[in-house]
């Protein structure tokens, strides 16, 4: 069994049918990068995966367990356990405004370091303090490596879109989520911003970090990615390491997909 | 003739000072409580809480002040006595449905994608209202808030229509007692309101001020 399997994964909003049935599966370490056209279900795909939207049907295989089966029902408990798993970029950034990039990277960790250590029992001043001085370390040094070790007292009005995706990216991975997804992390950006995002995720690829990122970047994907799908009309129409998806596609949907983005370039 | 009847007056604004006191007391988190309910999911709550705002903002604060203060006893309940607890339930009451609508408004106009990113950091649903959301709701309705604010100060004048001796009835007493122009000691109580509510606003800019760290 792979690192992560997904199973027939069906989810319709009302009458609409957005995903109809996809299943993928990704080892340790490796990208998988989703393209499609526009409503094709890639965000859906991700939220799903996020546990953002409830799927209909469909399983969760991850580290040889299951992780989550649409048939059970879940507390609001033990999706948030389950939503560790994940990590989710968006599109929108979503940072907190009345934060700095620093505190934006810490405070989840923060709360989720201090909730654990008040099962133990009471916490102490000098034990917060050690908490967030440890946290300030993971994020100071999470923060650099995407080149932002001069920022981060700043607050994200103060950011240019691509810094402001940066600290996000800080931001997930502070969870050390096993799986981090990204759905489209450069569409909100100025053209001219997108190279250092993209840069940024690339020098994310490690042995241990597992990512899927939906994108439109076509060439970025090409040379970032183990695996490559491409989905239409909620389901996987081809899925392919990048040389054949990009250079052999098989599925004329793809090659009428692929035909258009080169178009746009 | 002013210094003559400040001490007098200083009295009625005390009262004035405590209904605003309190009303805020109570309607501020009141308030919130009636803005969750407005928004629950659960139908029947929704629409009775929904109901409620609708009349109480529909109808002058006075008719309710009366109904609060007089309507018990019509009915063969035990009255209201005191005069000033019936002023501070109808007032709570009131603002409170008055601040719940700018909070709904509020708590609204935050994305969802600011509660999105607190789930997906695994943080539980009271963690984002805390943590992120209420910060962001608070600057967003400091203005609306303020206003409202304001206008309680000089809503507090409508409680000396059931005899609590507030500024303006203070003002109605002392005119009488010293056989003074009437019309003279309501223009005195201006002075009292006109201060105050400086004071207020420069307390609300400064907050407003201290809270526009950020852009939005
Ligand atoms: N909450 C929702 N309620 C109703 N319909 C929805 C909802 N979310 C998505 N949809 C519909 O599902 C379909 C797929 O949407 P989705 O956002 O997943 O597409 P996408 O592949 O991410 O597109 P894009 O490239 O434009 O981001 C669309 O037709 C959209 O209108
Ligand atoms: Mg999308």
């Amino acid at each position: 069994m792979a690192f992560l399997e997904i199973e027939n994964v069906y989810k319709s909003f009302g009458k609409t049918d957005v995903l109809k049935g996809v299943s993928f599966s990704l080892e340790k370490g490796e990208v998988l990068s989703i393209i499609g056209s526009s409503g094709s279900g890639k965000t859906t795909l991700l939220r799903c995966l996020n546990f953002l939207e409830k799927p209909d049907m469909g399983v969760f295989y991850l580290n040889g367990g299951e992780l989550f089966n649409a048939n059970t029902q879940y507390d609001d408990h033990e999706l948030r356990q389950k939503r560790l798993s994940f990590g989710l970029v968006f599109q929108s950034f979503n940072l907190f405004p009345q934060y700095t990039a620093l505190k934006n990277v810490t405070l989840a960790l923060d709360l989720q370091k201090i909730e654990k250590a008040k099962k133990l029992g009471k916490v102490t001043k000098a034990q917060k303090a050690e908490i967030y001085a440890e946290n300030e370390k993971i994020a100071k040094e999470l923060l650099s490596s995407v080149g932002l070790e001069e920022k981060m007292g700043n607050y994200p009005c103060e950011l240019s879109g691509g810094q402001q995706q940066r600290v996000a990216i800080a931001r997930a991975l502070a969870l050390s989520p096993e799986v981090l997804c990204f759905d489209e992390p450069t569409s909100a950006l100025d053209p001219e911003l997108t190279g250092e995002v993209l840069r940024a995720i690339k020098e994310l690829k490690s042995s241990d970090r597992t990512m899927i990122i939906v994108t439109h970047e076509m060439d970025f994907a090409k040379h970032v990615s183990d695996k490559v799908i491409f989905m239409a009309n909620g389901v996987i129409e081809e899925v392919g390491t990048p040389e054949e998806v990009f250079d052999n596609p098989k599925s004329p949907l793809t090659r009428a997909f692929l035909a258009k983005s080169e178009e746009v370039i | 003739m002013f210094w003559k009847v400040f001490g007098d007056l200083c009295l009625g604004f005390l009262t004035t000072l405590e209904i605003f006191a309190l009303t805020l007391v109570i309607a501020i988190p009141l308030g919130l409580l009636v803005a969750f309910g407005t928004m629950s999911k659960f139908k029947p709550l929704k629409w009775l809480l929904v109901g409620f705002v609708w009349i109480i903002r529909g109808t002058p604060l006075m008719l309710q002040l009366f109904i609060v203060c007089y309507g018990p006893g019509l009915i063969g309940l035990p009255p209201v006595k005191d005069p000033m607890v019936a002023t501070i339930i109808a007032f709570g009451i009131n603002y409170a449905c008055y601040f719940s609508v700018i909070y709904k408004g509020g708590i609204e106009s935050i994305t969802q994608g600011q509660r999105e990113a607190g789930l997906v950091l695994g943080m539980t649903k009271t963690q984002i209202f805390f943590k992120i959301i209420l910060f962001q709701v608070i600057r967003r309705i400091l203005a609306p808030m303020s206003n409202e604010t304001i206008t309680l100060v000089k809503d507090t004048s409508l409680a000396n229509t059931i005899m609590v001796p507030e500024l303006i009835k203070q003002a109605n007493v002392i005119a009488k007692s010293f056989a003074m122009n009437y019309l003279t000691m309501l223009l005195y109580t201006a002075v009292f309101y006109l201060i105050f509510n400086g004071l207020l606003t420069i307390l609300f800019n400064k907050i407003e001020k201290k809270m526009s760290f950020y852009k939005v």
